[in-house]
C-alpha cells in the first residue's frame, strides 16, 4: 500500500571528508550513508539499529533536512521535501519532530520549561499567547508532568522527567512523524520502562510514526513493528521485527543478535 | 573457598549532613574465583560502595564500617599502606576509557608505570612484561607504542583490562566497564574478563545496571536500593526467584530478548506506603 507511507527516504548518500595523513594533507572519505532508502508507515514504528559510527543518527538527522546530503531524495507524505519552497517546508518541519537523546544537554538551562515546549508554538505562529500557555500545560500533563511546571527550569527535574519535557516539545505541534534519537539510552532502566510505555500510549492516542535509533535491540523488540539494520552506511537488511529476530538473513545481524547480553 | 574481602556495616554519609547516609550499613563477602555483581539504579550507592573498597571517597564523604581485605582493615590503613595496595593487590576498571587514560602518553608507558611503580620492573623486563599483558587482552604487542587516540573505544577498554590485571590482583574492582561500549564490544569484554577471573583466581566485582550483563557474568548478585542492600545471593536464586518487592519490580522493567514480557515501571508510591526497605 503506497499512500500509507508517511515518511520515505530514497538513495541517500551522505559524505565526510576527513583530513588524514602526517599533517593532514592526505583526505579520506566516509560514507556515512550509502544509498540509504527506508520507508516508514503511517502509525507504526521504525527502528534503526546499528553500531556507533554506523550512521543511524546521520540518517535521522538527513529525514529531518537537518543535515544536507549529497545525493537522494526524502519524500514526506508523497512528496519530496527537496521540491517544497521555504514555506512549504516549514509546514512540513511541523509534522516532522525530534526527541533527542541526552536530556541534560538537548534543554536549554535558561529557559523556563514553558517557554521551552511553547517555542515550536511561537515559531509556527499558532495561537496567542494563552492559547499558547494553555495547549503547553496541557501537553505537559498528557507526558506525566504538571501543569505549574511551565514555571521550572530545567535543572529542578529529574532525567527522566527532563525526557518528558523534551516529548512534550517535540508533541505540542501534533507532528505527524516523530524521530527518537536513543530517547532512553541514557536513562536507568525504570525511568526507561516509563519512557517507553509513554511513547506508546502517546503513539496510540496521536497517532503517531515513530522513527526509533537505538543500539539496544533489547528494547527494538518492544517498541518496533520493522526495522533497519545498518553498518557503516549501508543497510545491512531490514523488515519486520520479529522475522529478523527469528531467522536473521545476514552474518552480522546473527553477530548483533548473539552479543545482546542475557541470553547464557 | 578463600575470601578475599569482607565488609562490614559499612556506612557512607555527607560529613556535613552525617544523618543522612548514601550506602547503609552494609555487609557482604567476596570470594577468590567468583564474579559478584552489583546492581542498582542510579544514586542507589554501588559505584560509592566500590570508591570505599579502594579508599578513593571524596573528602566531602565519610567512611565507617569495616572492609577486610586478607584480613587487613583497609578503613586503618594511611594514604601510603593504601597507595601499596591500590592498583597492585586491588585492580580498578572504570567506566569511560577515554577519561582514564593518559591523552598524551602512550599506552605501553602508561600500563609500564604500573609495573615500575609496584613490582620496579625496568628495561627489557619491562618492555617484554607489557608486550605479553597486551597479548593478554587481545591487542598486538606492537600497539604498545600508540596513543590512546590512536585506539578505538574496545581498545582502549583493553588497556585498561591490561593495566588492572598487571600486578595480579586478588581483587578486580569493574564500575560499567562495559556501558560506554557497543553490543558485540561489550560482549568480548565479558568473555575476556570472565577468563581471565578464572585463570588467575580472582574475586571480581562487577558494578552494572544491565541485567543482561549480570545474567552473563556473576556468580552472586547484590541489589541495592537507596543505599542500602536489598537482596543478595546466587544469581539463579535472585533473577529467577526475587524475594524482595524492589527486586522484583526492577525485573519487571528490564525488557526481553523475546519481546514478550510487559514492561512495568517501579511504582515508587507504593514501595514507600507500604514502607519497603531492606
Amino acid at each position: 500500500m503506497q499512500d500509507s507511507i508517511i515518511l520515505e527516504a530514497r538513495h541517500l548518500v551522505k559524505q565526510y571528508k576527513q583530513r588524514s595523513g602526517s599533517f593532514g594533507f592526505g583526505q579520506t572519505t566516509i560514507n556515512a550513508l550509502d544509498d540509504v532508502s527506508v520507508a516508514l508507515k503511517k502509525g507504526s514504528t521504525l527502528a534503526v539499529v546499528g553500531e556507533s559510527g554506523s550512521g543511524k543518527s546521520t540518517l535521522a538527522r538527513c529525514l529531518l533536512q537537518l543535515h544536507p546530503f549529497d545525493s537522494g531524495e526524502v519524500l514526506f507524505q508523497g512528496q519530496s521535501l527537496a521540491k517544497l519552497d521555504s514555506k512549504a517546508l516549514r509546514q512540513a518541519r511541523k509534522n516532522l519532530q525530534m526527541v533527542f537523546q541526552d536530556p541534560f544537554a538537548s534543554l536549554n538551562p535558561r529557559m523556563r520549561v514553558g517557554d521551552i515546549v511553547a517555542e515550536g508554538l511561537l515559531v509556527h505562529s499558532l495561537g496567542n499567547a494563552n492559547e499558547r500557555l494553555q495547549k503547553v500545560q496541557q501537553m505537559l500533563e498528557r507526558v506525566g508532568l504538571h501543569a505549574e511546571d511551565v514555571k521550572k527550569y530545567p535543572h529542578q527535574f529529574s532525567g527522566g522527567q527532563r525526557q518528558r519535557i523534551g516529548i512534550a516539545r517535540a508533541l505540542v505541534l501534533e507532528p505527524e512523524v516523530v524521530v527518537c534519537d536513543e530517547p532512553v539510552s541514557a536513562l536507568d532502566v525504570s525511568v526507561q520502562a516509563q519512557i517507553l510505555l509513554l511513547l506508546k500510549s502517546l503513539q496510540k492516542e496521536m497517532n503517531l510514526s515513530y522513527i526509533f535509533i537505538t543500539h539496544d535491540l533489547r528494547v527494538v523488540r518492544h517498541v518496533a513493528d520493522e526495522m533497519v539494520v545498518m553498518n557503516k552506511g549501508k543497510i545491512v537488511e531490514q523488515g519486520d521485527v520479529n522475522t529478523i529476530y527469528q531467522s536473521p538473513q545476514q552474518s552480522y545481524t546473527r553477530d548483533l543478535l548473539k552479543a545482546i547480553p542475557g541470553q547464557k | 573457598m578463600t575470601e578475599i574481602l569482607s565488609i562490614e556495616h559499612l556506612n557512607v554519609g555527607l560529613k556535613k549532613e552525617p544523618t543522612r547516609l548514601l550506602v547503609k550499613d552494609s555487609s557482604f563477602k567476596l570470594s577468590a574465583g567468583k564474579t559478584t555483581c552489583i546492581v542498582g539504579e542510579s544514586g542507589s550507592g554501588k559505584s560509592l560502595t566500590a570508591l570505599t573498597i579502594m579508599g578513593l571517597l571524596s573528602n566531602q564523604l565519610v567512611a565507617s564500617g569495616h572492609v577486610f581485605f586478607n584480613g587487613v582493615d583497609l578503613t586503618t590503613l594511611d594514604n601510603k599502606a593504601m597507595r601499596k595496595i591500590r592498583g597492585a593487590q586491588i585492580g580498578m576498571i572504570f567506566q569511560e576509557p577515554m577519561t582514564s587514560l593518559n591523552p598524551v602518553l602512550t599506552v605501553g608507558f602508561q600500563i609500564g608505570e604500573v609495573l615500575t611503580a609496584h613490582k620496579g620492573l625496568k628495561g627489557d623486563g619491562l618492555k617484554s612484561k607489557i608486550a605479553t599483558l597486551l597479548t593478554q587482552v587481545g591487542i598486538p604487542a606492537e600497539r604498545a607504542n600508540s596513543y590512546p587516540d590512536e585506539l578505538s573505544g574496545g581498545q582502549r577498554q583493553r588497556v585498561m583490562v591490561a593495566m588492572s590485571i598487571a600486578c595480579e590482583p586478588a581483587l578486580l574492582i569493574a564500575d560499567e566497564p562495559t556501558t560506554a561500549l557497543d553490543v558485540t564490544v561489550q560482549a568480548q569484554i565479558l568473555t575476556l574478563l570472565d577468563e581471565l577471573k578464572n585463570r588467575m583466581k580472582m574475586a571480581m566485582l562487577f558494578i552494572t545496571h544491565d541485567f543482561g550483563v549480570v545474567s552473563d557474568i556473576a556468580d552472586d548478585v547484590i541489589v541495592m536500593f537507596k543505599g542500602e542492600i536489598v537482596e543478595a545471593g546466587p544469581k539463579k536464586q535472585v533473577l529467577e526467584n526475587p524475594q524482595h518487592p524492589y527486586t522484583k519490580a526492577l525485573l519487571d522493567c528490564v525488557p526481553d530478548v523475546e519481546g514478550k514480557k510487559v514492561l512495568k515501571p517501579i511504582d515508587y508510591a507504593w514501595l514507600k506506603t507500604n514502607e519497603v526497605s531492606a
